[in-house]
């Protein structure tokens, strides 16, 4: 470096701890050597988040939040979509890239949340980063369900016509609830201007805040590795992790491969699949909000099919409380579990590759009951398909409340010393 | 700070007493923005009640009017489908509509004020949904062949008969609502305003 631009970082430095944060968050910041590509998802779910915010920024330069019909009787929201897709130069391009985003969130989010459960990610010392962790899904699917409601189309009606009707269950306070959330005694153009005040504003805001408080935590203790295996116990003369390498510059190159990796699978949807066959962008969505008609068959968009299959497995009144009441509870006890995993998993091991049969059996029997309750998520119910969702959500909660019993009964494999590597 | 030092206990209380004072100003300062989430006064006072010309309506024909941003369904019963009442209603869980979901001038079995004419508000009791008119009896429907006519929520399966009333074991806690109504002439209705509130 120059004298005189290092003399800039002096000065700097002297003001600002720039040099002392780029060493401690980047080039001598000690991550694992052997990650594998289930450690690409962190930084995608990073960069979603930013294609979110910047794409969210131009759709709200031309969005207008407004139920009222218009001149031509469409209500001027749809409408704005409309302009936005046909008039706006490269609105389409803009909106296609948010709604996809909206999606690929979550399959980076989910996937995410998997490589957690493989190498047991969430054990001591890394509780908090699961609990951000766990609040950045709930915010995110707070997010998503608001911004579902924007373009004003039969489904964005009758979606949070359903699911703000739920909070309406819960006794004494759910009407006034319900009330207050939709702030008028219909879904109208109150509930979505409030909506679009939360998406576009509050809701970013915390969700910004949860994953500054997810990397610092994971950049205070560490990040754990497919062999759960600490590297901060070995150490060198100097007190570098022997099983450690910087981030940067080895794994900001590694991030950059998944990043393109997955570009070219998002740009393949946004140009040639935005609809993503009526699971991205449902095809009722396409007609504009009308409250006298509910459309023949109306399902979450996929992201949230697993949950609702839970709320409608629930069929049975309990303790004199009408059973969508305990719905609602089991939907949302099925979210908050999660937070739960680094005190119900009792394993000494932390990574699947040492744990044993009865971990990787539940494991399977866990992934397989969230697939089919998502499969029927999207499905009108019938008598047969209700069962199924309520054997798959009894498994789905067995997983965990049975975790402390068959964790510690497991026949686990020695860990190793050091993190494997070729 | 030196171990010396002993605390100011008179200080302290003081505050602790302004914290607690501080906090009791910022909980009051929620109360409006809380409040501002309330349905406004204009959200309020838009209930007004509308008219509904009948005189065309066909029999068997259901005819569909807004009334405080909901549908309200207004159907034209024939014999045959008010016959079909008696049929389903050992199959209700509420025959004599016992819940209070009517005004009590429509609390009977037909739960109409003219048994030919229902006037009822087309949302489902369960989560709201507007469920689907299937007021033709038989099979062509697909509810089935020995299907009387009534409605079937697309949302969550609620089956509902020609008065309204919701089948037994179903998702629906209630029948669907009869709104206040009144006739201005014979096939004149009012809805929203019975003149009885």
């Amino acid at each position: 470096m120059t004298t005189k631009s290092q003399a800039l970082v002096n000065w700097i430095d002297e003001r600002f701890p720039l040099t002392s944060s780029i060493k401690g968050h980047l080039t001598e910041y000690y991550a694992p050597k052997n990650f594998n590509f289930w450690y690409f998802f962190g930084s995608l779910a990073l960069m979603v988040l930013v294609i979110q915010i910047l794409t969210g920024i131009f759709l709200v330069m031309h969005y207008k939040p407004d139920g009222t019909l218009n001149a031509a009787g469409i209500p001027v929201a749809f409408a704005s979509v409309e302009y936005i897709m046909r008039e706006v130069p490269g609105g389409w391009l803009i909106r296609y890239l948010h709604s996809t985003g909206a999606s690929a969130f979550f399959v980076v989010v989910y996937l995410h949340m998997f490589r957690g459960l493989l190498y047991g990610s969430y054990r001591k010392p890394r509780e908090l980063i699961w609990i951000f962790g766990t609040l950045i899904f709930l915010v995110l699917m707070a997010e998503a369900f608001m911004g579902y409601l924007l373009p004003w189309g039969q489904m964005s009606f009758w979606g949070a016509q359903v699911i703000i009707n739920l909070f309406s269950a819960i006794p004494f306070i759910g009407p006034d609830l319900a009330l207050m959330i939709r702030g008028d005694f219909v879904i109208g153009d109150a509930t979505l201007n409030r909506f679009f005040a939360f998406h576009v504003i509050a809701v970013p805001l915390i969700l910004i805040g949860l994953v500054a408080a997810h990397i610092i935590a994971l950049h205070e203790v560490g990040s754990n590795n497919p062999d759960g295996v600490e590297i901060k116990k070995k150490k060198d003369a100097n007190g570098i992790p022997l099983d450690g390498i910087p981030f940067h510059p080895y794994y900001t190159v590694k991030d950059i491969v998944g990043v393109v990796g997955f570009l070219i699978l998002f740009s393949a949807v946004v140009f040639f699949w935005p609809e993503g066959g009526g699971y991205f962008l449902e095809y009722n969505n396409f007609i504009p909000a009308d409250p006298l008609t509910t459309p023949l068959h109306i399902a979450p968009v996929w992201y949230f099919t697993p949950f609702y299959s839970v709320l409608r497995a629930v069929t049975y009144p309990l303790f004199g409380i009408d059973a969508k009441f305990w719905g609602v509870v089991a939907m949302g006890a099925s979210v908050v579990i999660i937070a739960f995993l680094p005190w119900l998993d009792r394993s000494p091991v932390k990574s699947i590759r040492y744990k044993g049969p009865i971990f990787k059996g539940a494991l399977a029997v866990f992934i397989i009951s969230f697939f089919i309750l998502g499969y029927l998520g999207v499905l009108p119910p019938t008598p047969m398909r209700t069962l199924v969702a309520q054997i798959c959500s009894v498994l789905y909660f067995a997983f965990f409340l049975a975790m402390p019993w068959y964790s510690k009964l497991d026949k686990c494999k020695p860990e190793p010393d050091r993190v494997n590597f070729k | 700070m030196s171990v010396d030092q002993k605390m100011d206990s008179s200080r302290r209380t003081l505050l602790f007493a302004t914290s607690a004072m501080g906090g009791v100003a910022a909980v009051a300062t929620a109360v409006p923005f809380v409040a501002s989430l309330s349905p406004s006064e204009r959200a309020k006072a838009a209930g007004a009640p509308v008219e509904a010309d009948i005189s065309k309506l066909a029999p068997g024909e259901l005819m569909t009017v807004e009334w405080r941003g909901k549908p309200v369904w207004v159907l034209r019963r024939t014999p045959e489908m008010l016959a079909s009442l008696e049929k389903t209603a050992d199959k209700v869980s509420d025959p004599e509509s016992a819940v209070p979901q009517q005004p009590s001038y429509a609390t009977n079995v037909h739960r109409s004020i003219n048994p030919e004419y229902l006037v009822m508000v087309g949302i489902c009791t369960h989560l709201g949904c507007s469920p689907s008119s299937k007021v033709a009896a038989g099979a062509e429907g697909g509810m089935g062949a020995d299907w009387a006519g009534g409605f079937f929520c697309p949302c969550h399966g609620s089956v509902f008969d020609l008065a309204g009333r919701v089948f037994k074991s179903m998702p629906a806690p209630t029948n669907l609502e009869v709104p206040p109504h009144k006739y201005l002439a014979d096939t004149m209705l009012l809805i929203g305003d019975d003149g009885k509130a």
